[in-house]
């Protein structure tokens, strides 16, 4: 298959590293100048950036975290002056607060390429019409989707996420080559598709599907769905959004885009850096970004690396689908939650305590169920139903402008959550990811 | 003047309202009147019972969420019409019914009814000279 950018996804790994280095060298250079933070964190170390020789030095710089765009939110981080930002994303962090990340033009033209590598990876061209049903606006989905199609030249269709019967139509209609969006969606689809009894009249061959976990299985089933393949991709906004890394035509690991982002595996509990493919904490240094750089970004994403030669031809890492968190985000229906944002909820409903609470995701049908169920108490309860279902409502609405997503909420009777050893087990996650 | 009622926050689940009421049998506490206002998520379970403060204290043992408050209870003819003539009482005195329920005494030939309203003096002011006879606990377990 043909590639976007062959001279940079084949690049002979020494050479490839040599150009890390010298990326890394300029970015530590300029971010020491630019970014408060980083500079501290190197002053706290006794590290100047003339210590930095290459990507050989890159375990002993200091580590940077989620926590920190939100100390420094919105602009705090960004090493380039705002008339320089085109645009900006943003999406949920450990609590109310939001995480803003900002990009320049060079930034927006590296994430378009990063897209664009992976749909020529997976045999899409300028004749292909390119459905974008992931959600368009802060979420990084949509326009990171959009920016890679219009890049190869494909016909754009950005549906955006929602209504159901609508993307159907527009599917069979405008004669969609390839559905961008998250894999349960995607199943969802599938099914409505299937029930309607409209597979026939897809054109569909491709589908590009990230933004939540999903398994082997899964995968199968919605190629057998769709009459498609499924490809796999990732990204965070932290450092750039889809296509950080993204699976080629053999579907056997993500490459990563490591003329952009240098990867590491570390031991999320010491921070050392782990032998070539152990499995631990994932860790991004962005190289070539402008307007938002991080260095050793902890993504909390638990996964390894695999520096074989891909039978495709190109010589970058690829990593395999995280198998879990090192912290205690979920990913329900797309979207990051921490059990954090919860309990700032529920502390300020419950008017300065927070109550017992627990939270329940389940898949069913294919699609994410979130509970939060929470137990009253006396200050909580009044006679009449009027005012418990208004606490209740009161509740889920409150989850809902914090998450962005809807929650089932479910007042529940005091000391009725289990406790392991006086503690309350915040989460029970059913899913079998 | 009023009678105490408990109210029960009662979680949706099987075998929840049994639970609780085997708890006040094995105190051989009396329930009077009962009343359940059910949503798909929870109900509310008001009782009138001889023994309010035992009661509160063995559901509070059994981990439910237990209210105890006053309300009013009235003393009607069990003939028709003898509810409406109480209830236009309340009416004319522009005094709002939040919720009520009705039982039925065993002696004197009394139907009872408990009413929760928005203004409780301004109600009992209005059924005391609307002639309408107010009970209190002692009342109903004294039947």
């Amino acid at each position: 298959m043909a590639m976007w950018q062959q001279e940079i996804e084949t690049m002979p790994r020494e050479e490839l590293e040599k150009l890390q280095s010298e990326r890394l060298v300029w970015q530590v250079n300029r971010m020491y100048e630019r970014v408060e933070l980083f500079r501290n964190r190197m002053d706290e170390l006794g590290l100047k950036p003339s210590d930095i020789h290459g990507i050989e030095d890159l375990h002993k710089l200091p580590f940077s975290y989620k926590q920190d765009l939100r100390d420094y939110y919105p602009y705090g981080l960004f090493a380039e002056p705002m008339e320089n930002i085109v645009r900006v994303h943003a999406s949920s962090g450990t609590t109310g607060k939001k995480i803003v990340v900002g990009y320049t033009r060079n930034d927006l033209d590296a994430w378009d390429n990063g897209v664009a590598r992976m749909m020529y990876a997976i045999g899409l061209d300028n004749k292909d019409f390119v459905q974008v049903s992931y959600g368009y606006g802060l979420f990084t989905g949509g326009l990171g989707a959009h920016g890679g199609a219009t890049k190869i030249g494909a016909t754009v269709i950005p549906t955006s996420s929602g209504n159901t019967a609508n993307q159907i139509q527009t599917m069979v209609d405008f004669g969609s080559t390839c559905l961008c969006c998250t894999p349960s969606y995607a199943m969802y689809l599938g099914e409505a598709i299937e029930e309607a009894g409209m597979t026939d009249q897809l054109s569909l061959k491709a589908g590009i599907f990230g933004a939540e976990p999903w398994t082997e299985e899964m995968r199968h089933a919605i190629e057998e769905k769709l009459h498609i393949k499924a490809y796999d991709i990732y990204g965070l906004s932290e450092i750039m959004g889809p296509g950080v890394s993204y699976e080629c035509e053999h579907q056997c690991g993500m490459h990563v885009c490591e003329d952009m982002f240098i990867p590491e595996i570390i031991d999320p509990d010491t921070g050392e850096v782990l032998p070539r493919g152990s499995k631990g904490e994932l860790v991004f240094t962005t190289i070539t970004k402008e307007g938002f750089p991080l260095i050793r970004y902890r993504t909390r994403d638990i996964c390894s690396l695999n520096y074989e030669k891909c039978a495709c031809g190109r010589t970058h890492v690829r990593m395999n689908k995280p198998t879990g968190r090192s912290d205690d985000m979920l990913i329900i229906r797309g979207v990051n939650v921490f059990p954090s944002q919860v309990e700032e909820v529920l502390l300020k409903v419950g008017s300065g305590i927070t109550p017992n609470y627990q939270i329940i995701v389940d898949r069913v049908n294919n699609n994410d169920t979130f509970e939060v169920n929470v137990e009253m108490d006396e200050s909580m309860f009044a006679d009449d139903v009027k005012s418990i279902e208004k606490l209740e409502k009161t509740i889920t609405n409150e989850l809902r402008s914090m998450l962005g997503i809807g929650a089932k909420v479910r007042l529940v009777n005091p000391k009725s959550i289990t406790r392991s050893e006086g503690k309350a087990k915040r989460v029970i996650d059913k899913r079998k990811i | 003047m009023y009678v105490k009622q408990i109210s029960v926050f009662v979680e949706n689940k099987f075998g929840r309202m049994a639970e609780i009421l085997n708890a006040l049998a094995e105190k051989s506490i009396d329930i009077s009147a009962l009343s359940l206002a059910d949503t798909s998520e929870f109900g509310i379970l008001r009782l009138i019972v001889d023994k309010p403060e035992l009661a509160v204290e063995v559901l509070k043992e059994e981990g439910v969420i237990v209210k105890l408050s006053d309300i009013i209870a009235i003393a009607i003819d069990d003939t028709p019409g003898g509810l409406a003539k109480a209830l236009n009482v309340l009416t004319e005195a522009n005094v709002v019914i939040e919720y009520m329920y009705a039982f039925i005494g065993k002696a004197d030939g009394k139907a009872m009814t408990v009413i929760r309203v928005d203004d409780e003096p301004k109600a009992v002011e209005a059924l005391k000279n609307g002639g309408v006879a107010l009970l209190t606990t002692e009342d109903i377990s004294a039947r």
